[in-house]
Parts: structure tokens; sequence; C-alpha cells
């Protein structure tokens, strides 16, 4: 058996150098990479990127920077394994690989000129985050926007520097809740879905977008269509582990789809019959 | 040149000198047992024409067990170099269910974003078939996805006359096979009317084993999502992956990366992998999409007979039968289908 170069393949990585690393709790940080000369990484809100390390490996993480940040791009990572155990030992400086961008982002075409309702649980708000700074430097595009956001309690927030900037700019209905409350908590306490029914929403021209675990989706739908919002106006970004990120290997399937093919965001309608999906 | 040529029986031997002296041969060998495998061969005595299918199908050698996709420095960061491993391989003595089944494969790596280092080994391989007479034995299922007949993806393909073989020449390649072995012959009146009369023999043999018809299986496996059936298939399946490293059409896998002794240099691999193991669909922090064994054969049933209709217009089962003989808890995949059969009706 020959070994051989080959001129070009999908499994190939661009490099990327880690500008910033900030710590937002004590499991996740906020890593600032810029691709060789400024390259723009062009990505839709949404979207993912496989990262890597060689000796280590490669795991799929999504991109919670805005498209419109143009000279870089942010990754939010969890340290929950082997892979993202090492890159939360980067420094600035640092190298990393990247392949991608890959799959459907957020519907940011039908979501202009309606109202918006983004729901974010836990880590959910990572990848959210990269469609509410869209939103936020497109503002005049879009109607009514509120954002919800679940916690499991005040330590494990996200971007909270962040959150009180949507919270008192007049042109965002931000509310929080956090499932156990601490002392110096002074916010709601309680799941998200308990958030939702104080929204003065209008039914007909509101789009939601979700995002969080598994087990928050079934909960957040049945109050959202309690509120009148059709199935169609529903998006939701599904968690897999997308392996190749080419629709080939098999590890983020549900049926028919390949969630880093044609997910990882869907629209709830076509997706609500299929089993395992949610 | 005609596109087809006849070989003298009694010229196979120099004909399978004429391959193995040109590039690395492959073909059936026995290894006892009523088992075969794929190895390499350089005379006839080596091959056993006559066999079952082999316990791991010819897509071992599209898409190996292990294989290097990139070469990393990391005394130059991230620094990598795409590589391929590649050989001119002649496969010899293919079926026509595994014939099927490296089209299927095709299919898939060539679909958008393409496979570069499957589709590089593809073009380095000749395929040359070899006609099946009469059943291999009770787990095939072929005559009912119609892949017990030649439909195309060779080079050449053989079936076996009284003194002859007729080879129907499929390709370019083929046709320099023929000219340059230099012991092929004209076809006659005679043979054409022999190989009519095998293929109507044929048609007797191989009836649809399952009283459902090609068209019929996407809605079969829409009505039996929630059987009872999958629930007795898992509580036998040992989740081991057999099944589907034997499958001529199963090509999920992994990667890892492999560093050198160094650990400066290393590969990355992409290695086999089976959806029928217990953490393939988890993600990180521990939630498990296929948890359940039955909801993981379901799974593999459907990636066979319902999801790839939609995609790539075809059923991705071959008729082979190698899952129904490898797996150790006898499940089989006939008796499987019948059940669900049985139970929508």
């Amino acid at each position: 058996m020959k070994t051989m170069a080959l001129h070009h393949c999908s499994y190939q990585v661009a490099r990327a150098k880690v500008e910033t690393v900030r710590a937002l709790t004590d499991l996740e940080k906020l890593f600032r990479l810029v691709l060789p000369d400024g390259e723009a990484l062009n990505h839709d809100p949404g979207q993912f990127v496989q990262v890597s390390l060689f000796g280590v490996g490669e795991a799929p993480i999504s991109i919670c920077s805005s498209p419109t940040q143009l000279d870089s791009f942010e990754l939010c990572v969890r340290r929950a394994g082997r892979f993202t155990t090492a890159l939360h030992q980067l420094n600035p400086g640092a190298e990393i690989g990247i392949r991608g961008p890959f799959g459907v982002g957020f519907p940011v075409i039908p979501l202009e000129g309606n109202d918006v309702m983004l729901i974010a649980g836990g880590l959910g708000l990572a990848p959210l985050r990269s469609l509410i700074h869209y939103i936020i430097d497109n503002r005049r595009d879009f109607g009514k926007v509120d954002i919800l956001l679940g916690c499991r309690d005040p330590q494990s927030m996200l971007f909270c520097d962040e959150l009180e900037v949507w919270r008192k700019r007049l042109d965002i209905n931000f509310s929080c809740s956090v499932d156990r409350g601490a002392p110096d908590w002074e916010g709601n306490v309680g799941l998200i879905t308990a958030l939702i029914p104080g929204v003065h929403l209008e039914p007909l021209k509101t789009v939601a977008v979700v995002c969080g675990p598994p087990v928050m989706y079934r909960f957040v739908i049945q109050e959202l269509l309690k509120k009148g919002i059709a199935e169609r106006h529903i998006y939701l970004s599904l968690e897999r582990h997308m392996k190749c990120g080419l629709g080939k290997c098999g590890h983020c399937q549900i049926e028919n789809l390949y969630c880093c093919r044609d997910g990882p965001v869907f629209n709830y309608a076509d997706i609500k019959n299929i089993k395992g999906a949610i | 040149m005609d596109q087809q040529a006849l070989l003298p029986q009694a010229r196979l031997g120099e004909f399978v000198a004429f391959l193995a002296a040109r590039q690395k041969l492959i073909g059936p060998v026995a290894l006892g047992y009523n088992q075969y495998k794929f190895a390499e061969v350089t005379s006839l005595e080596e091959l056993s024409l006559d066999y079952l299918p082999t316990i791991l199908p010819p897509k071992k050698y599209f898409l190996p067990y292990h294989e290097r996709l990139l070469s990393y420095d990391l005394s130059d960061g991230q620094g990598m170099e795409p590589v391929v491993e590649v050989e001119d391989i002649t496969l010899f003595g293919l079926h026509t269910c595994d014939l099927a089944g490296i089209q299927c494969l095709n299919m898939v790596f060539s679909d958008h974003p393409r496979d570069l280092h499957y589709l590089t080994r593809k073009h380095h391989m000749t395929l040359i078939g070899l006609e099946c007479t009469d059943y291999c034995d009770h787990y095939a299922n072929c005559a009912m996805l119609r892949t017990h007949l030649p439909k195309g993806g060779y080079d050449l393909f053989m079936t076996e006359m009284n003194d002859h073989y007729y080879v129907d020449v499929n390709t370019y390649t083929g046709e320099v096979l023929v000219r340059e072995a230099d012991l092929f012959e004209r076809v006659t009146p005679l043979a054409l009317k022999e190989l009519r009369s095998l293929r109507d023999a044929k048609k007797k043999i191989f009836q649809n084993e399952l009283p459902i018809r090609y068209q019929d299986m996407p809605k079969l496996f829409d009505d039996t999502c929630d059987s009872e059936v999958w629930t007795q298939v898992g509580d036998k399946c040992l989740a081991c992956g057999n099944c589907t490293n034997v499958c001529p059409t199963c090509y999920c896998f992994d990667m890892a990366d492999e560093p050198e002794l160094g650990l400066t240099r290393g590969h990355r691999v992409r290695i086999w992998d089976s959806c029928q193991h217990e953490t393939f669909a988890e993600v990180a922090g521990g939630e498990n999409f296929r948890g359940q064994r039955s909801e993981r054969q379901r799974h593999r049933f459907n990636r066979k007979f319902h999801f790839p209709l939609e995609r790539y217009k075809r059923v991705f089962c071959t008729g082979c039968g190698r899952c129904s003989r490898s797996c150790m808890a006898g499940i089989d995949l006939k008796e499987t289908l019948n059940a669900l059969i049985d139970e929508r009706s």
C-alpha cells in the first residue's frame, strides 16, 4: 500500500490563531480566533466548525459570534471531555485547526420583518448568541425582539456582561430565570417554560428560535404552541455528535437526516414526526 | 473489439496469471469450515471460485478498516498534509451482490461533499465479476433486491458456461485486458443461446424470497416503527457490531489521531465504526440518542431499506446475507423482515 499526497480533501484543516481566552464560568471558556490574513470565517449564525488539535482529535463546536464581526470569530467551549480539556489549556497565541463552517444555521431571512422570540437554555445561549448579535447589528430589519434565558443557577450564567447590556436596551425585551436561586440572586427562579406565558406577542408575526438541552425542547414547544405560534414558525437547534461534518460518518444521524448537513437548525414542522429527533 | 468475448475454461489459469502479473490481484480464497475471504492471489489454484459470500465484503479495499487521512507535524503548529493510501488492485470473482454493494458506496462517497480518499482509491480498482447460477445458501435474499443479475459496476463480468466463460466487456479498461491477455475468442451464436438459457434457468431458481415488493419496503418500515419486533430483536442483540462490519454497504466511521512515538508527527485516521455500538450516538454530557439496542437495530434496518431510497433511490441491502450469517445472537435479516410483514398484516 502506497501513501500519496492528496491535493485537497474535506478533512484538511485551516490554521486559526487564538487571540484571546476568557473564562466565562468554572466550566466554560470563550476563545476569540483569527484566521490567516484576518480572513472572515463567512458563516451563518447557528453553523458550527470542527475544531482540531492534532494529537488530541477533533470536536464540533458551534460558532457563538455573529458573521457581522468580520475580523475574528468566537467559540464558547465547555470543559466536558478529553478534547475540550486540552482546548481549555490553550493560551493566546496558540494555533488550532478549523474545518467548516458546516450545516444549516438559523433562519435569518424568514426572521426579517417578523417579531423574534429567542429562547436559550444553559449552554444553548452560545449558538444563539451568534443570532442575537446578528440581530442587534441589523436591529432595524426585525420587529419586536424577545430574549428568554434559562440557566441552572446564577453561577453557570454565560456572558453576564452582555446580558446586562441586553437587559438595559429598550429595543430588546430580555428576561431570564434560574432553576435554583442563590442568596444574592434577585431575578426569577423557576423553569424557562414559566417565562413564556408572560410574553406579549402577536402569534401570526412571531418566529421562535429555541436552543438548549434536549429535555428543554418538548416543554418549551408546548408553551409556544399554547401561545398560538404556528409549528412552521418554530426553529430548533439540535445537539448531536457530528464527527465528519460531511454527512457521511453516521454519528449525528436522526432517522434519514444528518444533523451536520440538514441541521443543526431544523424547522419544528419538519421534524416533529421524526422519531428520536426531540 | 466486441462488447462480449468468450474465454475458454481451459485458459482461465492463464488469464489469472496474466492479471496477477499486471498488478495486485485479489480474489476469493477458502479458509476452511465453509468460510472465505478476499485475499491476494497469484494463480488460479489459490482461488475458490465456487464460494459463499466472503466474511468481509470487498468494501475493505475501497474503505479500509483503518486509513490515514492527514499527516500532521506539530513542530509546524497545526500544519498538515492530506494523504491517501492507494494501490492498483484487480478484484477478481466478485458476485453481483458485492458489485451492487460497491455501487452503493460509490454513490455515498461521490455525493457532495465528495470524499476524495475514497474516490482516488476507486479509480485504482479493476473489477471483474463472476455470475452466480444458484443460491449460495438460505441466508441470501438477492432476488428480492434484484442484485442476482449483473447491472454494471464492473470492468469485466464472467459467466461460467459449459466450456467457456461468457465475458461482458463493460469498460475501456476491460477492453484493454481482453486485448492484451490475448486469450479470448469471439462470441458465437451458440454461446449467446447458452447464456440466454442460463439466465432463464436463473429466473426459476431466484425468486423473491420475501412476500413483499422492492418498492413497498419504505412503507413497511413507516408502518412498523413502533413494532414489538424491534424489542425482540433488541433483546437478542449483543451490540457487537458484526452485522455492520460485514455489511457491504455500511460505511459509518470514526476519526482519531495516532501520534508516532516521537509525539510531534502523526496521522489523523479513519476507522470503521458501528451504529450498533452503545456510545455511537452519545454526545458530550452523556445524552445518548440511541441508547437502546432495539433502537439501534431499527436504525440499521432503516438505513438499508428505508432512508437511502429518498436520497439515492435504491435499497442499501444487497441480499448477500452476511449480517445473518455472522450474527452471534442469530438475528436473521429475512426472519426479521418476515416478522415485520406478518405483524402488519
